[in-house]
């Protein structure tokens, strides 16, 4: 496949997960306001929100402070703002056009009829009590892109890029979800006055419900690190991601006869550390330590990536 | 000849209905008009559904534009049909024929039937093909030669195109909409089937492949990328051929052969159906800062390892300041008569000629000969006092930049108006592919229509449309049954 298709098939599944993760930590902010709101907390929410969104630099030249309106226009409207719902689209759309011998029909028109959307659209429309709907709009135009991905695409080069894209994405995304409340996550956190914190953390994933599944008893932060973390069963955990992001790259390179290069190695190593990994030794590293090596990890991961099967 | 009335295809000069309309006059008839502004309306989200605009970046409004698509099918008779086509190919192989002689012996500037500073001084001649012969001596594979019609017998040869003509995904694409809009009208017809063009078109181009190519060709259309207008064409036809669309910067030349980069390691490529102009084909061969192209490429085409469709300096054959000249080159070259005339042409650089036509500036279109897409152009009936003025001015300063023609009466074909269904002047471009001795012509074409009332500008720039362009087929019956299976298969399946 022509290295510059790839390229623009992992970033175009990026673009497309980091718009669906944007708008599930904005759902888990507007939620949050509602229940801590009252309690004089809502900006710290907001900013938690800015941080895991790698954007608070970018966020800061532009507005004075953080409000929930700004933080809204900054995560969805600012086109300055390459993370943003709209720019994420644009990108991903843009990505799409160039390479739409690549896709199947299905999905380009779940990208283009939401872009063709998406540019329409007024800025009252995600005001207010109108935030939620477009939220789970987003979200399920994503995950009808993802199905459509994984529905209608041959199990070729093309669809792995595709599915790398969107595992690195999804990794980096729990990663940094993670960490913004790591202080909350903590052995040492107090139960009563965390417990928003920990539901948040879990819905930011998607997560909550699985959480009782998995364990049947009530939340606690340990349990929490874990789930994301360490279990496979989560599909957006740390090493579900990674698992698959392994897979992908091993099912690339058993189709081109086995040639490896250092991103298959530094897969393997991460997934590894995650398979074999005890929670306990996470916690004795300290855990925001170990999401700021994971976040690390996972950037290098992407470069190797590039420089291997792009730019190689 | 402006003041003429406009043949219309479907009601002729006399407003009785001529034999290959009458089923679409009594659609037309049967039709409620809200029906058809409801079916226009469905026909534009298709057409934004499937993502088919074109791109028009830096002139403000929306950068991705819909040309406008009507619904009333253009019809040809098989009849006619058969004598423009046979037109065709007597004018492509002489256009070939003119380039193979122009890059080498010059045959015909001897015999001065070209008069040769028209040639020699001419920018569009590429000195980098002197004395080099293509792979299988075809230089433009892929033309596109723009007719008109003023009379039922009456069409005329309006401009070629032999360099990277576009529009021919239109073509397919309106087949398309028209079969899902219309399916039962279009089974009513005997339809030339028209989707096999990408299939010959991959032929053509497997068959330019250099000598020096052992085994299956590999294809690629190289696109200046997706700020070009035509940037969905080329992904339409990779898409269509099953081939690679690359970008100037997925190529690289090494030892004169040139490969693409993939997740592989590079991998060699043999032809080029190139989609971006000469100037910026390889910086170390003309534009020394074109992004858009391959560094090296010449020297590995005149190496022999690699074909560029069409080849490059195809300008040559169709810069309007030749056109008048191509009848002398059938002649010529064939020993034949020419089957479709060109449309009278005056030479603003030839005096007499410059004097007829500042005289008679409000009865003539005037062009630009190295013009294109409906810019420079004035047409003489239309025009504003001042425009005329300007014209004149800039014809007396540049002589040998402007040429002038007859304001024809250009037929017109009925087409979905604002009030209702009204004539409006078309063109026609049908696609002729050459590869060898053979030449390809799917039946029919772009039919490219004047939206405005009046209007004589068919260019999609300036607001023209398009119309499906159906070749009345008696022999082949089953032939629309065929293509509405296929249409239905590509719906669901391409990708």
């Amino acid at each position: 496949m022509l290295s510059r298709t790839a390229e623009c098939l992992f970033w175009l599944a990026r673009y497309a997960e980091r718009a669906a993760n944007v708008a599930r930590g904005l759902s888990v902010a507007y939620r949050m306001d509602g229940i801590v709101g009252q309690a004089g907390g809502e900006a710290e929410e907001w900013r938690a929100l800015l941080t895991a969104s790698g954007g608070e630099a970018g966020f800061h030249r532009k507005y004075e402070t953080v409000t929930p309106d700004a933080v809204v226009h900054w995560l969805v409207h600012d086109t300055d703002n390459p993370s943003g719902i709209l720019a994420c689209f644009e990108a991903a759309r843009h990505n799409a056009r160039t390479v739409r011998t690549a896709l199947t029909v299905d999905m380009w028109e779940s990208l283009n009829d939401s872009w063709n959307h998406l540019r329409t659209l007024p800025p009252e429309a995600t005001e207010g009590e109108k935030l939620p709907d477009f939220l789970s709009w987003v979200r399920s135009r994503v995950m009808l892109f993802n199905g459509a991905a994984a529905d209608t695409m041959l199990r070729q080069e093309a669809w792995r890029f595709v599915h790398l894209g969107t595992m690195l994405e999804r990794a980096d995304n729990t990663a940094r979800l993670c960490d913004v409340r790591h202080h909350q996550l903590s052995p040492a956190a107090d139960g009563a006055s965390e417990y928003v914190h920990w539901q948040a953390a879990l819905r930011s994933v998607s997560a909550l419900r699985a959480y009782h599944w998995v364990y049947r008893e009530r939340l606690d932060p340990k349990r929490i690190v874990d789930l994301m973390i360490l279990r496979p069963e989560l599909p957006r955990s740390l090493v579900a991601c990674y698992g698959e992001v392994l897979e992908t790259l091993e099912g690339i390179a058993v189709g081109q006869g086995g040639r490896r290069g250092e991103c298959h190695r530094l897969a393997g190593e991460i997934h590894a550390r995650l398979r074999y990994g005890r929670l306990d030794a996470i916690f004795e590293q300290g855990l925001h330590d170990f999401l700021t090596e994971m976040i690390g990890l996972t950037a290098r991961l992407g470069s190797e990536i590039e420089s291997f099967y792009i730019r190689g | 000849m402006s003041q003429a009335k406009a043949f219309d295809e479907m009601s002729g000069l006399d407003g009785e209905i001529r034999a290959p309309y009458a089923e679409i006059a009594r659609w037309l008839r049967d039709t409620p008009r809200e029906l058809l502004y409801r079916k226009r309306q469905e026909a534009e989200m298709l057409f934004r559904r499937i993502g088919i605009t074109f791109a028009v970046y830096g002139e403000g409004g929306d950068p991705e534009r819909l040309i406008p698509f009507d619904l009333i099918p253009r019809i040809i008779a098989r009849s006619e049909w058969e004598v423009l086509a046979g037109g065709l190919r007597q004018r492509v192989r002489a256009l070939n024929l003119f380039l193979a002689d122009i890059y080498a012996k010059q045959e015909i500037l001897r015999a001065v039937k070209v008069p040769a500073d028209l040639i020699l001084g001419n920018e569009l001649l590429r000195p980098e093909m002197k004395d080099f012969v293509p792979p299988g001596g075809i230089y433009t594979h892929i033309c596109g030669i723009d007719v008109v019609r003023t009379g039922p017998e009456d069409f005329y040869v309006l401009e070629d195109n032999c360099r990277t003509p576009s529009g021919v995904s239109y073509m397919l694409e309106n087949r398309e909409a028209m079969l899902r809009l219309f399916p039962r009208l279009c089974a009513r017809h005997r339809l030339a089937p028209i989707s096999r063009y990408p299939e010959e078109l991959l032929t053509t181009l497997k068959a330019a492949a250099p000598a020096s190519c052992k085994g299956e060709p590999t294809v690629v259309i190289l696109t200046p990328g997706p700020y070009n207008s035509a940037y969905y064409e080329h992904c339409f036809l990779a898409d269509e051929m099953g081939v690679e669309v690359v970008e100037g910067a997925d190529l690289f030349v090494q030892e004169k052969v040139v490969y693409m980069r993939t997740t592989a390691g590079p991998k060699r490529v043999d032809v080029i159906y190139r989609r971006i102009d000469d100037e910026y084909l390889d910086p170390e061969a003309f534009l020394p800062d074109s992004m858009l192209g391959v560094p090296g490429l010449m020297a590995a085409y005149r190496a022999g390892n690699v074909a560029l469709a069409n080849a490059p300096g195809c300008g040559i054959a169709d810069d309007k300041a030749i056109y008048p000249y191509v009848p002398d080159m059938i002649r010529f070259y064939l020993n034949e008569e020419p089957l479709i005339g060109n449309v009278p042409t005056h030479l603003c650089e030839r005096e007499e000629d410059r004097k007829y036509v500042l005289a008679n500036l409000d009865k003539l279109v005037v062009k630009l000969t190295k013009g294109s897409g409906g810019y420079g152009m004035m047409v003489g009936p239309h025009a504003t006092a001042e425009m005329r003025e300007e014209f004149r001015k800039r014809i007396i300063a540049n002589p040998g930049n402007y040429i002038a023609q007859p304001t024809l009466a250009l037929s017109t074909v009925p087409t979905v108006a604002e009030q209702g269904v009204a004539p409006r002047h078309v063109d026609l471009r049908p696609f002729v592919l050459t590869s060898g001795e053979e030449i390809r012509i799917v039946p029919g074409g772009l039919t490219r229509v004047a939206l405005r009332e009046g209007s004589l500008v068919v260019n999609s720039s300036q607001g023209g449309g398009t119309k499906d362009t159906w070749v009345l087929d008696d022999a082949l019956v089953e032939a629309v049954t065929a293509e509405l299976g296929m249409g239905q298969a590509q719906a669901n399946g391409r990708g």
